[in-house]
């Protein structure tokens, strides 16, 4: 069994506001173990409640109307700026793959699993976001929070990880 | 401060009609040529294009009706497009389209590029003898379906039914009536060059070919 070379993207994981899972795709064979579709649609419904869980494990508090506390409470024209609310998981890395989660401002999660040494995962990421802004939400016949079904998005994102996994 | 007070409503009760703006100046003083080479952003287009599919989605009960549908959408831009790009032609190419060959090239060269920034791929003839009035633009890659993926269901449906439509505009207003659709011809194989290539079959009414012929002759 021919192990992983560097720089190759493994899968993409899309799961909807409400923690369905609505895109699941492997790219490469021999990376990840293959799950039966039932499995894959707990993955990510576990994910989605970690994720959440995560979110609110912020330990540090932040002093609200404090003046001796730290720079950013307070911006240049005397308005209280508010801190930016914490994240939930993003990046989680083991000896055979590191999975990063990027999360957009409407609450759909992109789940990408990569070789531990590729480089650029942001960018990818950043690809893959742009492709289903522009083959999914402009497709017609896409229903939001439904599967992804779209030719367009498939051939695409085919294309575009082919180019990665092979260089 | 009111933003809505009385003495407003009052004046906008003696207005009813149409407004001007208040220098007086309205879209027919705007010069022709100014938007010659103004460009659209291709996703407001998208996502109002998407919006006008779905539309229509919800309001038929096939696909012939669909397509028909946006077929009647594009058919009044098409009237004032002949006109506009008529005028924007230098005077000396300025002549009306007279025969289908020259109305042809006028939609693949002219309209094309106005409307997509590129000519369309290939002007054909049907080579079949019982239907001389058919002839097909072919568009390798139509800019209106960059992002639409049609399900499986409906894989009849072609949305450049829209600028079907357009076409049929152009040639209904130049006097060349005719019935344009919009065909899908790419494959669904893997390794195809243009799987959304599309055919517009311009089909012409018996009249127009009897016009021709007397036109040859004379």
């Amino acid at each position: 069994m021919k192990l992983p070379s560097c720089l190759t993207v493994l899968a993409l994981i899309i799961i909807n506001k409400a923690g369905g899972l609505i895109y699941n795709r492997s790219f490469h064979e021999a990376g990840l173990n293959k799950l039966n579709t039932n499995d894959y649609l707990v993955l990510a419904g576990t994910f989605h409640g970690v994720h959440a869980i995560t979110a609110r494990l912020n330990p540090l508090k932040p002093r609200p109307g404090n003046r001796s506390s730290t720079a950013s409470s307070s911006g240049p024209g005397g308005l209280l700026i508010r801190p930016e609310p914490p994240s939930g998981l993003e990046v989680l890395e083991s000896e055979n793959f590191r999975m990063q989660c990027f999360t957009t401002l409407t609450g759909v999660k992109f789940l990408l699993f990569t070789d531990p040494t590729q480089a650029n995962v942001d960018l990818t990421m950043r690809r893959v976001y742009d492709m289903y802004t522009d083959y999914v939400m402009k497709n017609p016949f896409y229903q939001l929070e439904m599967p992804v079904r779209c030719d367009m998005f498939d051939r695409k994102l085919g294309s575009y990880i082919r180019e990665i996994n092979n260089r | 401060m009111a933003h809505f007070g009385p003495g407003k409503t009052a004046s906008s009760k003696e207005q009813a009609g149409l407004r001007y703006p208040s220098n007086g100046k309205t879209i027919y003083h705007r010069p022709l040529h100014r938007t010659k080479t103004a460009e659209l952003s291709q996703s407001s287009f998208a996502y109002l294009f998407s919006e006008m599919v779905s539309y229509a989605q919800r309001r038929v009960t096939g696909i012939q009706e669909l397509e028909k549908r946006l077929n009647v959408q594009g058919h009044p831009i098409g009237l004032k497009l002949l006109d506009l790009l008529l005028t924007r032609e230098p005077p000396r190419s300025q002549a009306r389209p007279l025969t289908i060959i020259a109305l042809l090239h006028f939609i693949k060269i002219n309209l094309w590029t106005h409307l997509f920034g590129r000519q369309a791929d290939r002007l054909e003839k049907s080579s079949n003898p019982d239907t001389p009035d058919e002839y097909m633009i072919v568009d390798n890659e139509p800019l209106v379906n960059a992002y639409i993926s049609v399900p499986r269901e409906m894989s009849q449906l072609n949305c450049a039914a829209y600028v079907a439509g357009v076409v049929e505009g152009v040639c209904d207003g130049a006097a060349f009536p005719a019935r344009v659709t919009a065909h899908s011809v790419g494959g669904k194989e893997e390794g195809e060059m243009w799987p959304g290539k599309t055919v517009f079959l311009v089909k012409f009414q018996p009249e127009v070919l009897e016009r021709e012929a007397l036109f040859g002759k004379g």
